[in-house]
C-alpha cells in the first residue's frame, strides 16, 4: 500500500536560518500521525512544504506519491490543509463560507448541497449556517474550518494545531470528529501541542530544532524514557523548579500544575534525596510527597529534548 | 480560466464589498462628494472683485464708466474714495482689491483720438485673483472703445487699428465648473478604482485567507478576475452618477456620444483596476497598500493629467511624466466628448493609450502574483 506520507533528508531554509533541517518521516494512507514540539521547532514549515505553499531546498517530499514541488496541483487536489490561524471570511455566513470553497474546487452543484448538508450536520454547524463566520465561537470556527478544507474529500488531511485556543469540550468533540474521518480512510497529519490529544493518534512524532526525534506508537513512547522520573508534590511549583533546575544536578525538572516531574539516572531514592538537599540548600521550601511514577509521553520528549 | 471558480471569487468580491459599511461610504457618498467640493471649491472665476472708485472727473462720462463697470458683474464698488490717500490706505487694509482712478479731463478726452486714460491699481498679494481683474478690465475697456450706441465713443472705433472680437467656443461663458467636473470624473475614478482593488489581495494576505485560497486549485487569472470585474461594475456606475451629476448640478453639456464615453470609461477603469492590483501584490501592509495608491493616482490625476493645469505649462520632463499617466488621456476624452462632441474617430490615440497601459499593467499583475507563500 502506498504511503500517505513519505519525507526523506527533506531542508527548508529561510535564508540563514533551517526551519526544517534533515526530517524523515513516513505515514500510512488511513494513518493519524499526531506531529508534536515546542514552538519554533518547524511544524508548521513542514506542513506548508507538505501542501506546496512553500518550496523545499533539498530531500524527498511526496503525498500520495505526488511530488510536493513539483506536482503541486495535483497534489492540492487531494490535500486539505488548515492553516493554523483562521483563515475563512469573517463577513460570510457559514454556508457561505463553505459554498465559496466547494466552488474552488469545482464541486458539482448536486454534489455540494449533499456535502454541505453532511459537513453541516457533522460537525453541528446545521442551525448556524446563516451566522457570519465572524460571529461563530473559537470552537465552531475551527470546525467550520475543517469543514471547509473537507469540502472536496481530500484524501489526506493537513492540521496545524487545530484546537490551540479552543474549549476542552469543543476539543474533544474535534478530535471525535478526527477519528470519524480516519475511520473513513482520510490520512491525517496534525500538530498539537497538547499531549493528551497525541494519545489519540496512531503515531506520533516529536519534532525539535527542525529534526524528528522519534515516531512511535503513542503506548510505546514510554519505553524509550532512560531515566528514573519521580514526582514532587509542592505548594509553589514554578519556584521549587526554578530552584531544581538552576541547581544543573538533574537531567530534567518540568513543572505539571501542582507538581513537579524530575528526572535523572541515580535510583529513585537517591533522586528524593537529592531533590530535598537541594531544596533545603536554596531555600526554596520544603516539598511535599516525593515518589516514583511510570512516565507519559511527554516526559519522554522532555527527556528526548533534554540531550 | 474555470468559469465557476472565477464567479466564486466574484460573488465573494460583491459580498464583502455590500457588507463593508466604509467600501459602501468609499464607493458611493465620496464619488459625490468631491464632485460637490471641487465643483464648487475649484474654480478659476472670480466674480464681483471689490473695487475703489476715485472718480476725479466727475462727469456724466466718468459716472456711466464706473456704473458700465460694475454692472458687468466681475466688480462691484466697495467704496467710493475722496483722494489718492484713501486709494492707499484701502487697498492696504484690504477694503477692496482693486483701485479705479478716472483722472480729470477723462469726459473731455474721452472718444477723441483713442487718448483717454484711466489707472487701474490692483493689489497683487494674490497673483491669481490680480491677473484675472487685470485680464477682465482689459476685455472690459475694449468693448467700451468699441461699444455701440455712444455717439461720442463710436468716433473712436476709427482709430483702432485692428478690432478684436473675442467668441469662446464650446464654453462661452468659459465656466471653470464645465472644464474642471468632467476631469473630475478622471480624478475620482482613478482614485476609487486602486484604492479599493490595492487593498483586497493585501487583506487576504493579512487575514490568512489567501494561505487558504492558495492550497485549492484557483489560477492566478481567475482570482484577479473574479476581483477585477465587481469593481469595473462599481465604477461604470459611479462613472455615470458623477456624470449625471455634473450635467444636473453644474449645468455641464453634453455634445457627444454617450457609447463612446462608456467605452472609454470602461477602458479607463480598467487601467486604474489593474495598477491597484499590480500595488497589492507588491504591497506588505493593507497601510502600504492605501499610502502607496495615494501617492501613484492622486497627486498624478491631479496635477499631471491637465485637470488643474495645462500640461504645456509643465516643465519637460514632468511633461514626459505625464504622458504616463492614464489620467491625462481619459481627461481628452472625456473633455472632447462632453464640451466638445468631438468625432470619435479623433480620439483614437488616447482610447488605444488606455487600452495599451491597462493590458501591460493587468499582464504584470498576474505575472507577480505567487501561487506560494514566498520565493
Amino acid at each position: 500500500m502506498q504511503s500517505a506520507i513519505e519525507i526523506k533528508d527533506l531542508v527548508k531554509r529561510y535564508g540563514n536560518v533551517t526551519a526544517v533541517d534533515g526530517v524523515d518521516l513516513t505515514a500510512a494512507a488511513g494513518e493519524m500521525t499526531g506531529l508534536i514540539g515546542p514552538d519554533g521547532a518547524g511544524k508548521t514549515t513542514l506542513l506548508r512544504v507538505l501542501c506546496g505553499l512553500i518550496r523545499f531546498d533539498s530531500g524527498e517530499c511526496r503525498l500520495a506519491g505526488l511530488d510536493a514541488n513539483r506536482q503541486t496541483a495535483a497534489v492540492r487536489a487531494i490535500v486539505g490543509y488548515m492553516p493554523q490561524r483562521f483563515s475563512l471570511y469573517p463577513d460570510l455566513t457559514v454556508a457561505e463560507n463553505l459554498r465559496f470553497f466547494a466552488d474552488l474546487f469545482e464541486v458539482s452543484a448536486d454534489e455540494r448541497n449533499r456535502r454541505l448538508e453532511r459537513l453541516l450536520k457533522f460537525s453541528r454547524l446545521g442551525p448556524f449556517s446563516d451566522r457570519k463566520a465572524s460571529a461563530l465561537s473559537g470552537g465552531m470556527k475551527q470546525k467550520l474550518a475543517l469543514s471547509c478544507t473537507l469540502i472536496h474529500t481530500p484524501k489526506v488531511l493537513l492540521l496545524d494545531e487545530p484546537t490551540t485556543g479552543v474549549d476542552p469540550v469543543s476539543r474533544r468533540e474535534f478530535w471525535d470528529i478526527l477519528s470519524e474521518l480516519r475511520g473513513q480512510g482520510v490520512s491525517i497529519l496534525v500538530t498539537t501541542p497538547y499531549m493528551d490529544e497525541a494519545g489519540r493518534c496512531d503515531r506520533v512524532a516529536l519534532m525539535h530544532k527542525g529534526r524528528i526525534l522519534l515516531t512511535d506508537k503513542p503506548a510505546d513512547v514510554p519505553k524509550l524514557f532512560r531515566n528514573t522520573l519521580v514526582e514532587v508534590e509542592c505548594g509553589d511549583p514554578a519556584r521549587f523548579a526554578k530552584a531544581l533546575s538552576g541547581s544543573g544536578r538533574f537531567h530534567s525538572v518540568q513543572a505539571y500544575g501542582d507538581r513537579i516531574h524530575v528526572s535523572g539516572p541515580e535510583k529513585a531514592e537517591s533522586l528524593e534525596a537529592m531533590i530535598r538537599a537541594t531544596l533545603a540548600e536554596t531555600g526554596a521550601g520544603k516539598p511535599g510527597r516525593i515518589g516514583r511514577i511510570r512516565p507519559g509521553i511527554e516526559d519522554t520528549f522532555v527527556e528526548l529534548m533534554a540531550e | 480560466m474555470n468559469v465557476r471558480r472565477f464567479m466564486a471569487v466574484l460573488r465573494k468580491e460583491f459580498i464583502h464589498i455590500l457588507r463593508d459599511p466604509r467600501s459602501l461610504a468609499v464607493v458611493f457618498l465620496w464619488p459625490v462628494s468631491m464632485v460637490f467640493l471641487y465643483g464648487y471649491a475649484i474654480t478659476f472665476d472670480i466674480r464681483e472683485i471689490p473695487l475703489g472708485l476715485l472718480d476725479q472727473d466727475r462727469t456724466a462720462a466718468s459716472r456711466a464708466l464706473a456704473r458700465d463697470l460694475t454692472a458687468s458683474g466681475y466688480f462691484r464698488t466697495a467704496e467710493i474714495l475722496e483722494n489718492r490717500g484713501d486709494l492707499s490706505a484701502g487697498l492696504m487694509r484690504g477694503s477692496f482689491k482693486a483701485g479705479l482712478v478716472i483722472p480729470p479731463g477723462y469726459g473731455r478726452s474721452s472718444g477723441r483720438d483713442g487718448d483717454t486714460h484711466v489707472q487701474f491699481i490692483v493689489d497683487g498679494s494674490n497673483a491669481n485673483t490680480a491677473q484675472v481683474a487685470v485680464n477682465y478690465l482689459r476685455m472690459f475697456c475694449a468693448v467700451q472703445t468699441l461699444a455701440p450706441g455712444d455717439a461720442e465713443r463710436n468716433a473712436g472705433i476709427g482709430a483702432l487699428p485692428v478690432s478684436v472680437q473675442p467668441r469662446v467656443w464650446y464654453n462661452p461663458d468659459l465656466k471653470s465648473s464645465h472644464f474642471i467636473v468632467p476631469g473630475l470624473v478622471a480624478v475620482v475614478m482613478m482614485m476609487i478604482c486602486v484604492l479599493l482593488t490595492s487593498i483586497t489581495l493585501v487583506r487576504e494576505r493579512e487575514t490568512g485567507t489567501l494561505e487558504q485560497i492558495l492550497v485549492s486549485p484557483i489560477r492566478p487569472a481567475e482570482l484577479v478576475a473574479g476581483k477585477l470585474v465587481p469593481y469595473i461594475l462599481i465604477a461604470l456606475l459611479d462613472s455615470a452618477l458623477v456624470v449625471l451629476f455634473s450635467i444636473a448640478v453644474f449645468g455641464v453639456p453634453f455634445r457627444g456620444n454617450a457609447a463612446f464615453l462608456l467605452a472609454a470609461a470602461l477602458v479607463y477603469v480598467f487601467c486604474a483596476l489593474s495598477l491597484g492590483l499590480l500595488i497589492s501584490g507588491r504591497a506588505k501592509s493593507q497601510m502600504v497598500a492605501m499610502m502607496a495608491s495615494q501617492v501613484l493616482t492622486f497627486l498624478p490625476s491631479l496635477l499631471l493629467s491637465g485637470f488643474m493645469f495645462p500640461i504645456a505649462s509643465l516643465p519637460k520632463p514632468l511633461r514626459a511624466l505625464s504622458s504616463f499617466v492614464p489620467a491625462t488621456y481619459f481627461l481628452k476624452i472625456i473633455r472632447h466628448v462632453m464640451l466638445k462632441g468631438t468625432e470619435t474617430a479623433a480620439l483614437r490615440e488616447p482610447f488605444l493609450f488606455l487600452l495599451a497601459f491597462g493590458l501591460v499593467v493587468t499582464m504584470a499583475g498576474i505575472r507577480q502574483f505567487k501561487l506560494r507563500l514566498e520565493d
